[in-house]
């Protein structure tokens, strides 16, 4: 299991939850899993071709999951998958 | 036989130039016997100053060891004696006084460690900045000599611009094209109430000027765009990025990455706020940090949204934290590192950042802009609207 950390704007889409517990043993499964539970976030995650959306970040730990394996990169328990999009706000 | 006459005859008397010869060979513990303001202004390298007042309490942790070669000094030789009489009754076994004082040592054309570069009140002013040993005087010009823009005097700016102005920072750019509104004051602690409908680059320069008149303001209002960005940044040598909105960022992070100029950048929204530090090509850009901007219904603006007053504040003073840091050549800034602050729950997240190699802006195989070209930039208000 997973705890994925929901941006703020995304929280409505998840009952105003800023973190929720998703299994997986990617990421890819875990962001799916998510997606299930809480289908509002679906369409900001994912393009139509199912592809993560390049406008938002996601981080396994501290690495952005870009530099690892993408959507295929590994989840261990207990690991934080970290979803976030930018900010313009100043 | 007068009684001070006697008691002079107890405490040798070096003279400057005996007192050089024995520092310059080691093992001499140089402690300076005057007043704070009197050390900053010009002292003897390796002094460690100890006031007259102050001696019986911090003596100890000055000069340890009581057996230990003791020179003291003070301006021209008295205020030094007294204390090396003061030192003997405290069983100091090994201490002299410097005849004629750092007046004496000076005449005879011996070096002296001066703040040159800072008038009395400038030396006053920072004093809590050079008694750090990490700033010290030398730090404190670079502050005064330091030039620094700050894009957007709002949420983010208004904060960070105060402390920069505090810390003497000599030149501060303003780029912002807005009026002060009452819903500003919320957080935008750098205008006031009687301010409002003046222009915020306006506002923000009286607010300076007042706090410290070290700093020379200068002000950019209107908006910064492609045709007058090379222009703006080519004046100051850090960028702090309090925009809010896209264009602008990605406009800014090209213009810097072009110009070889750091750039501190911050976002906040409700509770949150981000921060990072873009050194170009030392690490990475904006552009490798968001390649692509989200859609407008993912990236809302405080004035949608909110913003916890105190959260921009503390953003804006982790900016001033890392401007500081740049221009001082200390610390680690955050570089290749995003600080996430929430601050529901006072939590910091540190995320790491890479280089992307196939950043457009800034990867291998970015494009080389000619000097001619400099001023070109994609539409970025359509690159962000998607």
């Amino acid at each position: 299991m997973a705890t994925v950390r929901i941006p703020p704007v995304l929280r409505p889409q998840t009952g105003g939850q800023p973190e929720v517990d998703a299994a997986g043993s990617n990421v890819g499964e875990v962001l799916r899993a998510l997606t299930a539970e809480h289908p509002g976030t679906k369409e900001q995650l994912f393009g139509a071709d199912g592809d993560l959306n390049r406008y938002v970040n996601v981080y396994l730990n501290d690495e952005d999951v870009r530099v690892l394996d993408g959507l295929d990169t590994a989840v261990a328990e207990g690991d934080t998958v970290v979803i976030l999009p930018a900010m313009a706000g100043g | 036989m007068a009684p001070e006459t006697q008691t002079k005859q107890q405490i040798e008397e070096i003279e400057p130039f005996e007192a050089a010869q024995e520092i310059e060979g080691g093992d001499v513990v140089l402690i300076d016997t005057r007043e704070p303001h009197e050390f900053q202004e010009a002292r003897l390298e390796g002094g460690k100053l100890v006031p007259p007042g102050l001696l019986g309490d911090e003596i100890a942790t000055a000069a340890p060891d009581k057996s230990a070669r003791t020179i003291l000094y003070c301006r021209s030789g008295n205020r030094s004696y007294k204390a090396a009489e003061q030192m003997q009754a405290l069983g100091y076994e090994n201490v002299a006084s410097m005849a004629g004082g750092i007046l004496a040592w000076q005449e005879q054309g011996l070096p002296v460690v001066a703040t040159e570069g800072m008038t009395p009140e400038q030396r006053d002013r920072y004093s809590r900045h050079t008694l750090l040993p990490e700033v010290g005087v030398e730090g404190q010009i670079k502050m005064l000599n330091a030039k620094v823009l700050l894009v957007g005097a709002g949420g983010l700016g208004a904060p960070t611009a105060l402390y920069l102005a505090a810390a003497g920072i000599g030149t501060m750019g303003l780029v912002d094209d807005d009026v002060v509104d009452a819903s500003n004051l919320q957080r935008q602690v750098i205008h006031n109430t009687e301010r409002i409908g003046m222009l915020k680059t306006e506002s923000a320069r009286r607010t300076i000027e007042a706090l410290n008149p070290d700093v020379n303001v200068v002000e950019h209002p209107g908006r910064m765009n492609a045709s007058n960005i090379i222009e703006i940044l080519s004046q100051y040598d850090v960028i702090v990025d309090g925009a809010d909105n896209f264009p602008t960022r990605y406009l800014l992070n090209d213009a810097s990455v072009r110009l070889r100029k750091p750039v501190v950048s911050a976002s906040i929204l409700s509770f949150d706020g981000q921060i990072s530090t873009f050194v170009p090509f030392e690490g990475p850009c904006y552009r490798c940090l968001y390649p692509t901007p989200p859609p407008a219904e993912l990236a809302p603006s405080c004035s949608a949204n909110g913003v916890l007053g105190a959260m921009a504040g503390t953003m804006g003073l982790l900016q001033a934290n890392e401007v500081l840091k740049l221009v001082l050549g200390i610390g680690e800034p955050l570089i290749g590192r995003l600080l996430l602050f929430e601050a529901l729950g006072t939590r910091f997240t540190e995320l790491k950042v890479r280089r992307d190699p196939e950043c457009p802006i800034c990867g291998e195989d970015a494009p080389e802009v000619a000097d001619e070209d400099l001023g070109k930039f994609p539409d970025y208000d359509l690159f962000c609207a998607g």
